[in-house]
């Protein structure tokens, strides 16, 4: 009888925590799905009447009529963005990985060091020159520019996870290669590449949601709407007093949906990355 | 381990991520340093050096003795409750408890969305209504279930400001902190626990001499990446309440773009960034050598 009242607290304690958790995906989807007419700041807690999916429709358009904009351009820029950012700097992070775990050389652990710093550095202490370097490289205000940062970037926190899962790696293998008179490139096409696909999937799931979810990046490279990633364009409709606040919160629900489907769906990975993203391999 | 001659196709394929490292980062910071010695405080750049004027000024600013304090505050707040949120929650589910992957996953699910997001949502949760509307939000919730003790203005109010975002920020976290302390329980061998327990300890013991000493490496990586992202935090404040009022919820991050790329004070934003930089440099820098000079 003892343990099913320790069992009971447990419960009891957990349950409190997910009202925590919820509360917010609870609002999120909820206010989502009512109708205009229904929807009241006094009535949010309650369930929606019946499926209206308006708010979804008025945050991915927009209003014309009310003058703003509508998130469809720049989720599209968001996709177009992610989508080479995080194939590349993934490649880049395997290289780098590749060659700070199987081909070491006098200096390499302070290289990875130094290059490791670049992930925790607040982005203010850089956004001045890059604005300026941007503009010089006349890819200021453009999805390309934007790319290329993140690209720049993410280079600490890919190498870091290649770097973390190659060390798994035995090094006997390349060595084995080696005897066999392959060179580094061959190497890496025929031994370490092949293995590389679990270190792929973390790295890539792991820049895919930090290069979506980014706003610092690209509020500031790109300041024109036409080019803007989601999330900026998400805070402008939500600091625009002519929107209403279930259009926002449609758009909110809209904006988090990729990243929340590759946590459902690869989740796996994702912790694999979130792990690693502190502790060493 | 390495291996042997090709010694310089290595080199040449890493040499691309060097110098973009080192041009983006160590010359930039480089570069942002220059600026905040100058005297580019207005739309066009000036570079005649003042010397340690623009930080003079940023000291004596009180909007960001404000700023410094908000970081303190939502600092302490933020890391203590992600860590005994974390480790609560990791013990509970670590309980063989049916439905573990479902908690789990909820936990962990805010992980993945961004701070813009969820500064959308809180800011609307953390309304304080007003007089003809009534109590909206969470504080409609609390005169729902009776707990009227706990309504209150949230970042509305001066006195709470930072403290609400950092709630939110908390929300975000938190099951992060869980995941790390899970998989370290895990990591526990089970003759460990079932030794002590042989030799007489009991739950408590077993927790303060053996579990607590096991998870301090995983405290102090969380403490490290949980206090620099709380020094850094920008976009939940841009996307929940701004400034606030009395700048309440101001913090460095924000000053710095506001000074910068809306008042065009180029020079004193840069300052603004190296101080910012310097003190993630504090907590950061002894973490990445001890770290990589234990592994080499």
């Amino acid at each position: 009888m003892k343990i099913s009242i320790t069992r009971l607290i447990i419960y009891i304690i957990l349950a409190i925590f997910i009202i925590f958790y919820i509360i917010p995906m609870y609002i999120m989807v909820v206010t989502g799905m009512k109708s205009f007419a229904e929807v009241s700041l006094d009535t949010m807690w309650n369930l929606p009447f019946s499926l209206n999916f308006n708010s979804f429709n008025v945050a991915w358009v927009g209003n014309m009529k009310q003058g703003f904009r509508g998130l469809s351009g720049s989720f599209l820029n968001s996709v177009l963005l992610v989508i080479p950012a995080t194939i590349i700097s993934a490649l880049f992070g395997s290289l780098n990985g590749y060659v700070l775990t199987k081909w070491r050389f006098y200096g390499s652990d302070l290289i990875f060091t130094m290059i490791l710093f670049g992930m925790f550095i607040p982005y203010q202490s850089i956004i001045i020159p890059l604005v300026l370097t941007l503009q010089k490289l006349q890819v200021y205000g453009t999805i390309p520019g934007l790319i290329l940062v993140h690209i720049i970037y993410g280079i600490p926190i890919s190498t870091l996870i290649f770097r973390n899962y190659y060390i798994t790696v035995p090094t006997e293998m390349v060595e084995a290669s080696k005897i066999d008179g392959a060179n580094f490139l061959s190497i890496y096409r025929w031994v370490i590449f092949p293995l590389s696909m679990p270190g792929f999937a973390v790295a890539m799931i792991w820049q895919f949601t930090s290069i979506w979810n980014d706003f610092l990046f690209g509020l500031i490279v790109t300041p024109n709407p036409a080019s803007q990633p989601i999330t900026v364009a998400l805070n402008n409709l939500a600091g625009s007093y002519i929107v209403q606040w279930n259009v926002q919160i449609a758009g909110a629900l809209i904006t988090a949906l990729p990243p929340i489907l590759v946590y459902l769906f690869l989740g796996k990975f994702f912790l694999r990355g979130l792990l690693q993203g502190s502790l060493k391999g | 381990m390495q291996i042997k001659g090709d010694k310089w196709t290595p080199i040449l394929f890493i040499t691309p991520s060097i110098v973009a490292v080192g041009i983006f980062i160590y010359g930039f910071i480089g570069w942002t340093g220059f600026i905040s010695f100058t005297k580019w405080n207005d739309v066009l750049p000036d570079y005649t050096l003042v010397e340690f004027e623009n930080y003079r000024k940023l000291f004596a600013n009180m909007r960001f003795q404000i700023d410094l304090n908000n970081t303190l505050v939502f600092t302490v707040i933020f890391v203590i409750s992600c860590l005994v949120i974390g480790l609560l929650l990791a013990i509970l589910i670590d309980q063989r408890i049916k439905g573990e992957g479902i908690f789990r996953n909820l936990f962990l699910l805010p992980m993945a969305v961004s701070f813009i997001v969820s500064g959308v949502i809180w800011r609307w949760l953390f309304n304080p209504g007003s007089i003809q509307m009534g109590n909206i939000g969470v504080n409609q919730l609390f005169e729902k279930v009776g707990l009227n003790f706990l309504i209150c203005g949230w970042y509305t109010d001066p006195d709470i400001g930072i403290k609400a975002v950092a709630i939110a920020a908390i929300w975000q976290f938190s099951g992060y902190t869980m995941a790390l302390y899970l998989a370290g329980l895990r990591g526990i061998p089970l003759e460990l626990r079932e030794a002590a327990s042989i030799d007489g300890a009991d739950q408590f013991q077993i927790f303060y001499h053996i579990i607590l000493p096991f998870l301090r490496p995983i405290t102090f990586g969380a403490i490290i990446i949980l206090g620099h992202i709380s020094l850094k935090i920008f976009d939940l404040i841009v996307a929940m309440t701004g400034s606030g009022p009395a700048f309440s919820c101001d913090v460095p991050a924000f000053f710095m773009y506001d000074t910068t790329f809306r008042g065009n004070h180029f020079a004193q934003g840069a300052s603004i960034a190296i101080v910012l930089l310097l003190l993630v440099s504090l907590l950061i820098i002894p973490y990445l050598v001890s770290t990589f000079r234990k592994e080499a």
